[in-house]
């Protein structure tokens, strides 16, 4: 007799046009919404026809406004396309963001949905409800062709996150936790639940699910509840149609994790799984430069986070503390309620919004030796620039509190 | 049909990632030039040894990381096939998606020293050993992927069905 499905399972069968699927299957799935990101122009050839223009995004998001003449020509072949194309959803700078967070904040993707977009973050989209995972250029090159791909069906574990959120304690610091006991879950999908994630906001579910790329998850799923419907209402919208499990729906394992004695958890430099201590075995090690920013942790909270922590302190005078928005939408709204002023009065930086740092890029390199603490996604060796500089990652609070004392830093201590 | 393919065999661990293939400096460079850094971090002169033919055999989470095409760069080098424990489900994508065989095939690490010849029947799911006479079976990658390989990739199957622009 069959059993039920999870939620990534639901969403591969029904954009097959399938009852079911299975571990083990190959699915070829219908997209509802594709994004096509500035630096794949120099990647491929173009499409002769677009399937559906429509559905297509183009957006500028890693390096800009553009630091090289590299980049300035990839934007030129950008909005060029788009004229070809007939692509009318086109992301340029002033209007800009990080691809996948600007399309959530634009009400473009919504739940049970699947969006092709390839940034390697793009499962962070599953915190709606909606199913993304890390896919290549020449992914999107074929679904600019024919609208749809393929997706083989891998197995599906769930954590159940139950317990009160300690103060100073964050969802980045969850998926740390996750990433260190458990290491990494190539070729999974990984799905939140427990009332940890239900008391949770959309913004510590979208820097948990955008960290399953760490971990080597394909989707990471949460439930579409009040707080993603409240999200949603904010926004334009389509009509949708949310999927949740089935009761008998067959997890490969299922974690259970209590929160309420969480320290913070920092990963050490190169990689992520299974490289992850708490703030008390590492605090005291000096920085250069702090870093908020990237897919993970640049939302108005993240910013509102450091701001609060910084209000009334000044950053150490040997670190740079680069604080960049991940869209903005979010920058004004960071100047609006007052955060940029307290940041920059501290002596941070506030950068226009793009990928930046996080993947040194166009801006906010580190030098031979140096150390920085970063709330980006990657810390592997080389990532934010030399391959003799370290990259230590926390939440934005471990992030700002490490900013003003010149090491890292535990929040709670400030 | 993807020939057999035979070759020298090169080891790497678990999680070597995709910045270890391009490190973020080299993504500002010219595309010809950035295989020339390709594990410069964690293997320097790699790329002066390896040569056309060679086949890779690595641990768990092979290609984690993202979307920068590491797997059009090890095809550059001149690899012909990837063998893991485990594969970053993106950097498969990317691997069939540039025409390099790629297999997950649990027990091929230890399987393996350095140097030994592989035989690979990726139709098959069939990688042998030539130097130990060790046979390891694997499921096979299914039919729709292994098409695209035999095409050489996404560009030469898309550009067979008429869908590129010649113009450019």
């Amino acid at each position: 007799m069959s059993s039920g499905m999870t939620m990534s399972e639901k969403i591969l069968a029904r954009h097959s046009q399938r009852k079911e699927v299975r571990t083990g299957d190959l699915v070829e799935c219908d997209i509802s919404a594709a994004v096509v990101l500035e630096i794949d122009f120099s990647l491929f050839p173009w499409p002769r026809k677009v399937w559906d223009p429509d559905r297509v995004w183009l957006v500028a998001d890693h390096a800009i406004p553009a630091p090289t003449i590299t980049v300035a020509n990839d934007l030129v072949r950008l909005r060029q396309f788009a004229r070809k194309a007939g692509i009318k959803n086109l992301i340029d700078v002033g209007r800009h963001g990080i691809s996948h967070v600007t399309l959530s904040e634009r009400g473009a993707i919504l739940p049970g949905e699947i969006l092709a977009n390839d940034d390697s973050h793009t499962a962070a989209v599953g915190a709606l409800n909606c199913a993304g995972r890390g896919m290549g250029a020449l992914d999107m090159l074929y679904i600019l062709c024919i609208g749809r791909t393929w997706f083989p069906v891998g197995p599906t574990v769930r954590f159940i996150v139950d317990g009160k959120m300690p103060p100073g304690v964050y969802a980045r610091d969850i998926i740390h936790y996750v990433a260190g006991k458990y290491g990494a879950f190539p070729n999974h999908n990984v799905e939140w639940f427990g009332s940890a994630i239900q008391e949770m906001d959309m913004s510590g579910r979208f820097t948990i699910a955008t960290m399953c790329a760490e971990i080597s998850a394909d989707f990471a799923l949460f439930e579409c509840d009040e707080t993603t419907l409240n999200y949603l209402k904010k926004r334009p919208q389509h009509p949708f149609e949310p999927v949740a499990p089935d009761a008998d729906a067959k997890y490969k394992a299922t974690y259970h994790i209590d929160v309420s004695n969480l320290e913070p958890q920092i990963a050490l430099p190169d990689s992520v799984p299974n490289n992850i201590k708490t703030i008390s075995e590492v605090k005291g090690i000096k920085i250069d430069q702090a870093y908020i920013g990237s897919c993970a942790n640049s939302r108005l909270e993240d910013i509102k986070v450091a701001a609060e922590i910084v209000r009334g302190h000044e950053i150490a005078p040997w670190v740079r503390f680069i604080i960049t928005p991940g869209s903005q939408a979010t920058y004004l709204e960071a100047v609006e309620a007052g955060y940029v002023a307290t940041l920059v009065r501290g002596g941070a930086v506030v950068t226009n919004s793009t990928c930046g740092a996080c993947f040194g890029g166009s801006m906010g390199l580190i030098g031979e030796g140096e150390t920085c603490i970063s709330a980006g996604t990657r810390n592997f060796k080389g990532r934010m620039g030399s391959l003799n500089s370290r990259i230590f990652l926390g939440s934005p609070a471990v992030v700002a509190a490490s900013a003003i004392k010149g090491e890292i830093a535990d929040p709670r201590d400030i | 049909m993807i020939r057999k393919l035979e070759g020298r065999t090169w080891k790497f661990g678990d999680n070597i990632n995709t910045d270890l293939m391009i490190p973020s400096f080299a993504l500002a460079e010219p595309e010809e030039k950035q295989p020339k850094y390709c594990f410069s971090a964690n293997r320097p002169g790699w790329v002066d040894l390896v040569k056309p033919g060679d086949i890779l055999v690595a641990g768990n989470n092979f290609g984690t990381g993202s979307s920068r095409p590491g797997a059009k760069v090890l095809k550059s080098l001149g690899i012909i096939c990837l063998l893991a424990e485990s594969i970053n489900g993106l950097f498969l994508r990317n691997c069939v998606n540039y025409g390099l065989p790629a297999l997950p095939c649990p027990g091929v690490f230890s399987s393996f020293n350095e140097g030994d010849i592989a035989s690979v029947q990726l139709e098959e799911g069939k990688v042998v050993n030539l130097n130990s006479g060790r046979v390891l079976a694997t499921t096979a990658l299914p039919n729709m992927l292994l098409e695209i390989l035999a095409a050489g990739g996404i560009v030469p199957l898309l550009e067979g069905k008429g869908l590129l622009d010649k113009a450019r």
